[in-house]
């Protein structure tokens, strides 16, 4: 998978026996597909059913290592992914196309409900259901929360950094970006690089 | 038309606090669209939040509502190059130079870094939502039970939302 960066423009001869091509056409469409299907979040799990599984564009080892690059990057894993994959597979115009596809069938919804809510919103009946509605995101944002938690939280201090940031904003009312750069920096030090051999034990 | 450059201020500079996920914005979306500039009430605000949560696609589409309600549909459209544009284009410049970051020492340092950071910001932003959505004892129990059944079953969250929307429709 080494070329992959290298011949992102042309994919005919990039082609590994794991990765087949695609055009731009195709990759717009298959994100199109693709964000207009995956309901309930996770879209993670969608990409990685329709490209690696049922397009075999990309090999679950190069899913993984672009699922990396997103989540440490500001944005979205969804568009962060639809960006980094179309990349890959077509260069720029492949980018472009995944976004778009990515983002169209949502965007045209939310515009739509939008545009109702904004004229209809103050019913009593549209105002009890989306009560319950927010109350369910509530839970469904704190169930994410304890799933990334557990899987990617390991160390003591990893603990102390989760509980300084979410005084740092909620207590402190300090801006998010202030919290961001300070208590970044001060974990990414914190995990800086060093020579011993079993750096992960500590 | 007015309202433009502001739209386009206020989420390109939101979308650079997604670290982890939209909800990571959550606070600073509340006092810049709430608060500062007024496009919408908080309430109207965890509203179009918690339906963009069941809308297919990236679970931040409900931006496209807020710049629709400020400017109309060149509002929404500016607004979604605003808040996808800066990030994708730096997703885009790492992605193309991974091979040559991915040796770099620093860059499993900030990795691990930024892992706790953006759990936290999940939470803080999860707990100025919960401001707004938990607002008695009905709704924490809604949100309670949501988040004990998705921990304990595989089941899609929408349909769990659609629960609540009915169980809010038919009881409050």
């Amino acid at each position: 998978m080494s070329e992959l960066a290298a011949t992102a423009s042309t994919t005919a001869t990039a082609a590994t026996p794991t990765s087949r091509p695609a055009t731009v056409l195709q990759i717009f469409l298959e994100f199109l597909i693709i964000g207009a299907t995956s309901f309930g979040g996770g879209v993670v799990a969608y990409l990685r059913n329709g490209l690696v599984n049922k397009r075999a564009w990309l090999d679950d080892k190069g899913f993984v290592e672009l699922l990396s690059i997103s989540q440490s990057l500001p944005g979205l894993n969804s568009t962060n992914m639809a960006i980094l994959i179309g990349d890959r597979l077509c260069g720029l115009p492949g980018a472009v196309a995944g976004i778009i596809g990515m983002c169209l069938p949502g965007g045209l919804l939310m515009l739509a409900v939008g545009m109702v809510y904004h004229q209809h919103g103050d019913h009593a009946l549209a105002t009890a259901a989306l009560k319950g509605v927010a109350a369910a995101a509530v839970g469904l944002i704190l169930a994410t929360a304890v799933q990334l938690g557990k899987r990617s939280l390991e160390h003591t201090a990893d603990a102390v950094f989760v509980v300084v940031t979410v005084l740092g904003v909620n207590r402190l009312h300090q801006s998010v970006l202030t919290v961001l750069v300070t208590v970044g920096l001060i974990a990414t030090l914190w995990y800086r690089p060093r020579k011993t051999q079993n750096g992960a034990n500590r | 038309m007015k309202e433009i450059p502001a739209l386009i201020r206020v989420f390109a500079y939101l979308s650079l606090l997604t670290v982890g996920g939209g909800m990571a914005a959550f606070p600073e979306m509340k006092i810049l669209t709430v608060e500062v500039h007024h496009w919408l009430t908080f309430p109207q605000l965890v509203h179009l939040y918690s339906v963009g949560q069941m809308a297919p696609g990236p679970n931040m589409m409900m931006i496209v509502s807020i710049g629709e309600w400020a400017a109309g549909i060149l509002g929404a459209i500016v607004v979604v190059i605003a808040f996808f544009g800066p990030t994708s284009l730096l997703t885009l410049t790492v992605g193309r130079l991974w091979k040559r970051l991915e040796k770099w020492p620093w860059r499993k340092s900030i990795q691990e870094g930024l892992a706790p950071v953006s759990i936290g910001l999940l939470l803080a932003g999860c707990f100025t939502f919960a401001r707004g959505a938990v607002t008695s004892l009905d709704t924490a129990t809604i949100a309670v039970g949501t988040l004990l059944i998705l921990l304990k079953y595989k089941i899609n969250p929408a349909l769990l939302v659609l629960a609540a929307a009915i169980i809010g429709g038919l009881s409050f």
